[in-house]
């Protein structure tokens, strides 16, 4: 008799437990990041950004109540698509955002989109589906993978070099990096050179880079690799004789391990934590403060990604139901990005300014990125153009 | 490439090739004298990375900080034959690759929990930070030079241990034939563990002085742990001479592959297929040189006498 009393009550407890989770969180997000192993700081810092701008509007996006989901896929493709299906399938999230990098985007990019569920990237944007395998459920809130790289080639022919010499590791990234690099670069390369991944000693690099003549340098060397780089660059005394400019090789994640070796180093990007719009002084304060450290670009896109959804949430009064309003609304981007001007390409992907950024120390010793001057406006990506949408 | 260019890559592939010397002859000793596989070791080099970074932030001095990490890397090592190594002696290969795997997930992890995911750096301590001026173009870090000579000391150091001192006869005797030297009445076990503490000791040492120059994160000893191996088997196990003389020859075969290989194969292809299949054949060189030992010298170039 008491068992059943207690269980009679347990399922009804349980009943308005589960009642009062679907009624308080009319909103379901998903995140799915990199949050383990030395790239965990990238994923950290688009669930920081994001957070940022859910708690700045109560825990409520277009006025409805936000439920997060985050995952961490670990780096492997295999978790990565694990995770992903059981967030549409079992958790039935209303958006996807993800992911770091472009290899977990391709493994949980197929059922994402195939349950019609809206995937947002905060920052992986490959060209795979820029281009004619561009697709209505998808979304790119940071760039073509491309862009940073042809961006900086003008950065190079803007600073006056005449030769520069190339280096990037052995694998897609680094090679289509290489590439985007010499596609707008006018001067000569002198040597094109590529490392194994997580690269230890670049002393040998180090070496014919200077033998080669060139007065700059390019390279893509994220995360530890860029850390290491810097280091012996430094070490070698090649900070007199050579610049030094990348991409996603100075950034706020891999600065506090730089340090001075890295100031003055030139890089190409859509944003830099210093910029003056009001918009964006409001959320790197708030950023720093809240977390204590100066936030990247990739807390910077979640944070924008955050307000998308806000805005789009907000045009359909809430609803998510209908998919083609959803869409509709995404596409306006009617939100003001802490970038400046931010409108998505017919391929989902972004239309924004690029700027040349250099690395300062700040007056109480820490490092960021600082915008120089905007390179190239209304820059689109190159592969829109096969995207049937 | 000029003559400079060369010396340059000779120099920087001693000094990569004694670094290996330092883990794998721990590593070797391990292996070789107690028949026991320690994958952990790689860890070990990563504990003495992080060692010098804690040890340099709390006392402000790269020196002191250097004793205070050789001291708590062997304390560690100790530590770690205490809690985990001594219970797997008698155990099959099998439980020892897991047990001290399970270890370097452990440690990776705690590494994170502690210092945070990021690539953290030390800076050279001042009297080392200089680089020496070679040609016009071309500088030489003192770091690297000075890691250099302390690598040379170390394996010279160790060489004649294990050759002319009563422990270094334990131990080479130790390695051949255990139940004869314990017959005689001398504490196998006891040297066991001086052999472990010691060789923790050195991979912790190869952290330390691979620090500045490599930076430090989480699962940093990982793929060194891997040409550790390679060396090991490359010199043949248990021996110090091999593991000396292997490291040196990886070290170099590395350097000199990754930036000759492209510009020799240059000459025959062209130079984008040059790019493309460069790289991935030089990371492959050494694997490529353990395999030709495997076929034509199974026991390694110089094998410990006696191995079985």
């Amino acid at each position: 008799m008491n068992t059943t009393i207690k269980s009679a009550a347990t399922a009804t407890a349980l009943s308005i437990m589960m009642a009062t989770s679907s009624l308080a969180d009319d909103l379901k997000i998903g995140m799915v990041v990199t949050l383990s192993g030395p790239p965990a700081a990238l994923g950290q810092q688009i669930v920081d950004g994001f957070q940022l701008a859910l708690d700045q509007k109560r825990g409520m996006l277009g006025g409805q109540s936000v439920e997060l989901i985050v995952e961490d896929d670990e780096l492997k493709p295999d978790v990565a698509l694990l995770k992903a299906t059981s967030l549409v399938e079992r958790e039935e999230v209303d958006f996807v955002v993800g992911t770091v990098f472009s290899n977990m985007l391709q493994a949980i990019f197929k059922p994402i989109v195939e349950s019609e569920t809206f995937l947002i990237s905060p920052n992986a944007g490959p060209s795979t589906f820029a281009g004619k395998n561009c697709n209505p459920f998808f979304f790119v809130t940071s760039y073509q993978n491309n862009q940073n790289a042809e961006v900086s080639g003008m950065v190079a022919n803007k600073e006056g070099f005449k030769n520069v010499f190339v280096m990037a590791p052995n694998y897609q990234a680094g090679r289509d990096n290489v590439k985007g690099f010499n596609q707008t670069f006018k001067g000569t390369v002198t040597d094109e050179v590529f490392t194994p991944l997580g690269h230890q000693d670049f002393s040998a690099e180090l070496a014919r880079m200077s033998t080669s003549g060139a007065d700059a340098v390019f390279t893509f060397m994220p995360g530890g690799m860029g850390v290491r780089l810097v280091g012996q660059f430094d070490g070698a005394g090649l900070n007199d004789s050579m610049k030094f400019m990348s991409v996603f090789t100075t950034d706020e994640t891999t600065l506090p391990g730089q340090k001075d070796a890295a100031v003055g180093f030139l890089a190409a990007g859509n944003w830099a934590p210093d910029m003056l719009n009001e918009a964006n002084k409001a959320f790197a304060s708030a950023f720093e403060k809240k977390y204590g450290y100066i936030p990247g670009g990739y807390a910077m896109q979640a944070y924008d990604t955050a307000n998308l959804i806000d805005s789009a949430i907000t045009k359909t009064g809430g609803a998510t139901d209908d998919k083609d309003a959803l869409r509709a609304a995404l596409r306006e981007a009617d939100f003001t990005s802490v970038r400046g001007d931010f409108s998505f390409n017919n391929n989902h992907y972004p239309v924004q300014n690029f700027h040349a950024l250099k690395v300062v120390k700040r007056e109480d010793g820490k490092f960021h990125t600082s915008f120089v001057r905007t390179i190239v406006e209304d820059y689109k990506d190159s592969f829109a153009g096969d995207c049937r949408m | 490439m000029s003559f400079t260019l060369f010396l340059i890559l000779c120099l920087n592939g001693l000094q990569y090739g004694l670094l290996l010397f330092l883990i794998a002859a721990g590593l070797t000793l391990v292996f070789g004298v107690m028949g026991f596989i320690n994958l952990a070791h790689g860890v070990q080099y990563m504990v003495g990375a992080y060692l010098i970074f804690a040890f340099t932030a709390l006392t402000g001095n790269f020196w002191s900080a250097l004793i205070l990490s050789l001291a708590m890397a062997l304390l560690i090592g100790l530590l770690l034959e205490y809690a985990v190594f001594r219970h797997l002696y008698g155990r099959s290969h099998l439980d020892q690759v897991l047990a001290t795997f399970g270890i370097i997930i452990f440690l990776n992890e705690l590494a994170k929990v502690l210092f945070g995911p990021a690539t953290l750096t030390i800076a050279t301590p001042e009297i080392l930070s200089g680089s020496i001026q070679l040609t016009e173009q071309l500088r030489y870090p003192v770091y690297r030079l000075a890691t250099i000579g302390v690598g040379l000391a170390m394996a010279i150091a160790l060489f004649l241990i294990i050759s002319y001192t009563r422990t270094g006869m334990l131990i080479r005797a130790g390695s051949t034939t255990p139940e004869m030297v314990a017959a005689l009445g001398v504490n196998i076990k006891q040297l066991f563990r001086i052999v472990f503490g010691v060789g923790a000791m050195l991979a912790g040492f190869a952290g330390i002085i691979a620090a500045p120059i490599f930076a430090i994160e989480p699962g940093m000893g990982d793929n060194i742990l891997i040409i550790a191996f390679v060396v090991i088997i490359i010199g043949g196990v248990g021996s110090i001479s091999g593991a000396f003389v292997a490291a040196v020859l990886v070290g170099l075969i590395d350097t000199l592959g990754r930036s000759l290989a492209t510009e020799l194969l240059s000459f025959v292809f062209d130079s984008s297929v040059a790019n493309q299949i460069g790289p991935a054949l030089a990371s492959m060189l050494i694997y490529i040189l353990m395999a030709a030992i495997l076929v034509f010298r199974p026991k390694g170039l110089l094998p410990a006498k006696g191995a079985s």
